[in-house]
């Protein structure tokens, strides 16, 4: 039992948290999102120099081979950082998926770059059917000469404008498959859009794309693709801890100085006890972020999805009742778009409902439990 | 960062998860997993089992007969007693008193109680709630007149627990009315033979004779039986709240209900299907199941950041959080009975006459209504989230 840092991990988030302090403030982020492209190269570079996009990539590939343990550090920080370049689905998600699969040649030539920034990947796997279950795929691969043709629509995969490459899903006579594909590839068209918390995502159309077999990684790629999304659900969760952390730092600043009847809101008990509620659904979602991340990568699958469904669902309670009452104790002013309150509630609320609300969870979790 | 137990941490559970299968009398562990009241001889045969195994005191440190375990092992030791059906700990000797005593206690106080705590010699009952001090405590009125060689006590403690099995009773008294409250309070052992002290049922909601009035009129209480110097109790007793703090999230014991949940929903049925499958059942279950889970982790997070103390103001999280799991729990298993919630058979609970319907009902309703008292005693939850918004919020 041991819930400390190392000396190494603790090093990595203090670089990161200087960095957003310093070069990814509150205006900083207006100015990138107001950007026609919504995320910044510049910051994406930054985070390469600080080393956070090799952590998921593998030693032998150029990367720092680290784990979950050192992604949930990142993840709370940029979830207390509000980044809004596509992290969680390039350096987690598409990397974790990438080293898992693809054969070394590909390795080789990608995982460095992803390491280092000069490319950037996206997972394009849900679609406008499938809701939260991974396994319900429409899209096609028919095989045709020395490859496949894709059709189908992948829905809000995030980062995918910014992506260079896309993981696309697709099912063939056997398998669901996944492949390769430059951004630019003929018959490959994106609808890039801004999501709720200011982000972007986009509809990914395949209309008869032509995927050479050597781009096709694996054979079965399913269980490697549900075994990177535990990975991302449990970087997802510690960002959103990362995020309630940091609002409810703001609301009890602002409980404290904001004065109304002649005294500071923080002598208010109706509001302490208000306060104090948020503090409780932190708490026990740092607890489950923990779990969650510890789990994610257990050999045994019911023990590792277990964890997972339960974090969300402690999480997504946390992120709507943290992020409402925040918005709550800050009256007006937590209506207003110029304070950070409203942004991390924009984002707690996509958090809530991405990779599976909490419903979806809950009925996962008493699914994998009746079974034991 | 790691979840896992050691090698040793889980020798140890093995150790204690045979010890309590072994010497646990069927008929305990039979009232305690299925909520019937236990006797006095119930819970002092099974203090002095742990006793001769040497874990009188197990969350005691050696120099006082204890096995120094760490705060997991604590824990470990807890969740298993729990687990296999062992009666709780009657913590007022053994997690209130006793660590007052060995940090504020004469030597002479030292030898006198703490090896009797351990041998199931002597039963103490607390005396801090008054009829006009509950969650402001230091409100208290009982006087205590210094006679000299000693004092003479007069007032009144209520919501006293088990006090009727007490052979000593720890009380916090006004030994100076004229300073601020805090500052005139002082901390007396007095046995609970001594003349002028009545003790007097309270019957509460659930039919039950948990708690008392304890009366006190002209009592003569020896000085030497006062902790530490006079007018200090205050602070003796924010030390020992502190450690009653300690193993207030009840872990164990909601692992325990959760099972005993999920084995009622799984017999009882609705629609003719076990309840257990009934979606919005399930649903309530997971809930509170994916609850204890997080507050599991919660727990050790706390016990590990402050070894030392560990009853810092972290301790009201988790007298929240384990209040309300197990509230919801028992409301579950009120649910989960039907209409054989209803039949309130006072008898049946102390195991002497077959309940009305399935036999895992017979104690449902007063478990319910028994365990209303979690959210309120040991200071509210309420007097808690005020803790919370002072002392780590700093609001």
């Amino acid at each position: 039992m041991d819930f400390g840092f190392s000396e190494e991990q603790r090093q990595l988030t203090d670089t990161l948290q200087r960095f957003l302090r310093r070069d990814y403030g509150f205006e900083q982020r207006r100015a990138i999102l107001a950007s026609p492209a919504g995320w910044s190269r510049a910051a994406w570079s930054a985070l390469a120099e600080l080393g956070v996009l090799a952590i998921n990539v593998p030693e032998a590939h150029g990367g720092l081979g680290y784990g979950p343990v050192e992604t949930m550090l990142v993840m709370n920080a940029i979830g207390a950082g509000l980044v809004v370049e596509p992290y969680l689905a390039s350096a987690v998600i598409a990397t974790t998926l990438l080293a898992e699969l693809a054969d070394e040649s590909i390795k080789d030539e990608l995982l460095p770059q992803l390491a280092s920034g000069e490319a950037i990947a996206a997972l394009a796997h849900f679609e406008p059917e499938s809701r939260f279950d991974a396994g319900r795929i429409a899209a096609t691969a028919s095989a045709g000469g020395d490859g496949y043709l894709l059709s189908g629509h992948k829905a809000v995969v995030e980062g995918a404008a910014a992506s260079d490459f896309l993981l696309v899903s697709a099912r063939t006579r056997d398998h669901i498959a996944l492949f390769l594909l430059g951004r630019d590839t003929p018959g490959l068209s994106l609808r890039d859009y801004p999501t709720v918390d200011g982000r972007r995502a986009a509809e990914v159309r395949l209309a008869n794309v032509y995927a050479p077999a050597t781009v096709r990684l694996g054979q079965d790629a399913m269980p490697a693709i549900a075994r990177a999304l535990d990975v991302g659900l449990a970087a997802l969760c510690a960002e959103a801890v990362g995020a309630m952390s940091a609002l409810q730092d703001a609301t009890v600043d602002y409980l404290k100085t904001r004065q109304q009847f002649g005294q500071p809101l923080a002598r208010f008990q109706a509001l302490q006890h208000r306060a104090a509620e948020m503090l409780l659904h932190l708490e026990q979602a740092r607890s489950i972020s923990y779990l969650a991340t510890l789990r994610c990568t257990a050999e045994d699958e019911r023990e590792r999805r277990r964890a997972l469904a339960a974090a969300k669902v402690v999480i997504g309670r946390a992120c709507r009742f943290i992020g409402q009452n925040a918005v709550q104790l800050h009256g007006g002013m937590g209506m207003s778009d110029e304070l950070a309150v409203s942004h991390w509630f924009k984002r707690l609320t996509a958090i809530e409902l991405d990779m599976g609300d909490t419903d979806t969870h809950l009925q996962r979790f008493i699914a994998i439990t009746g079974e034991g | 960062m790691d979840l896992g137990f050691s090698a040793a941490e889980n020798a140890h559970r093995e150790a204690v998860r045979a010890f309590v299968r072994d010497e646990l009398p069927s008929h305990i562990r039979h009232k305690v997993m299925n909520g019937l009241h236990l006797t006095r001889d119930d819970h002092l045969a099974w203090q002095r089992s742990l006793f001769r195994r040497g874990w009188g005191g197990p969350s005691w440190p050696k120099e006082f007969g204890g096995p120094g375990w760490t705060p997991t092992e604590l824990y470990i030791f807890e969740e298993e007693c729990a687990a296999g059906g062992a009666p709780r700990l009657i913590s007022f000797g053994q997690r209130m008193i006793a660590p007052v005593l060995m940090a504020f206690g004469s030597k002479a106080q030292q030898e006198r109680h703490l090896p009797r705590i351990m041998a199931a010699e002597a039963w103490w009952c607390q005396g801090f709630s008054e009829p006009g001090a509950g969650s402001d405590l230091a409100s208290l009125k009982t006087r205590a007149e210094n006679r000299g060689d000693h004092y003479l006590v007069n007032g009144q403690k209520t919501w006293t627990t088990l006090g009727q099995h007490a052979d000593w009773i720890f009380c916090l008294v006004r030994t100076d009315p004229d300073v601020k409250p805090q500052r005139g309070i002082s901390m007396l052992l007095i046995d609970m033979k001594s003349p002028g002290v009545i003790v007097r049922p309270i019957i509460t909601l659930d039919g039950a004779h948990e708690v008392n009035e304890v009366w006190f009129e002209d009592v003569e209480v020896p000085v030497g039986n006062r902790v530490g110097e006079e007018n200090r109790g205050w602070t003796y007793a924010k030390f020992l709240l502190g450690h009653e703090r300690n193993n207030i999230a009840g872990i164990g014991i909601a692992k325990r209900e959760l099972a005993r949940v999920k084995r009622v929903a799984a017999a009882e049925l609705k629609n003719g299907r076990p309840l257990s499958a009934d979606p919005l059942f399930a649903a309530r279950l997971a809930e509170v199941e994916i609850d204890l889970m997080a507050l599991a982790i919660t727990n050790l997070r706390v016990l590990s950041a402050d070894p030392e103390q560990g009853g810092g103001a972290e301790a009201s999280i988790l007298k929240i959080k384990g209040s309300e799991i197990q509230q919801t729990l028992s409301e579950l298993l009120l649910q989960a009975a039907g209409p054989y919630a209803r039949p309130f058979i006072g008898d049946a609970l102390e195991g002497d006459l077959p309940p009305v319907g399935p036999a895992h009902s017979a104690a449902l309703a007063a478990g319910y209504l028994n365990l209303r008292k979690l959210s309120i005693f040991g200071g509210a939850n309420e007097i808690q989230k005020n803790i919370i918004a002072q002392k780590i919020l700093g609001l």
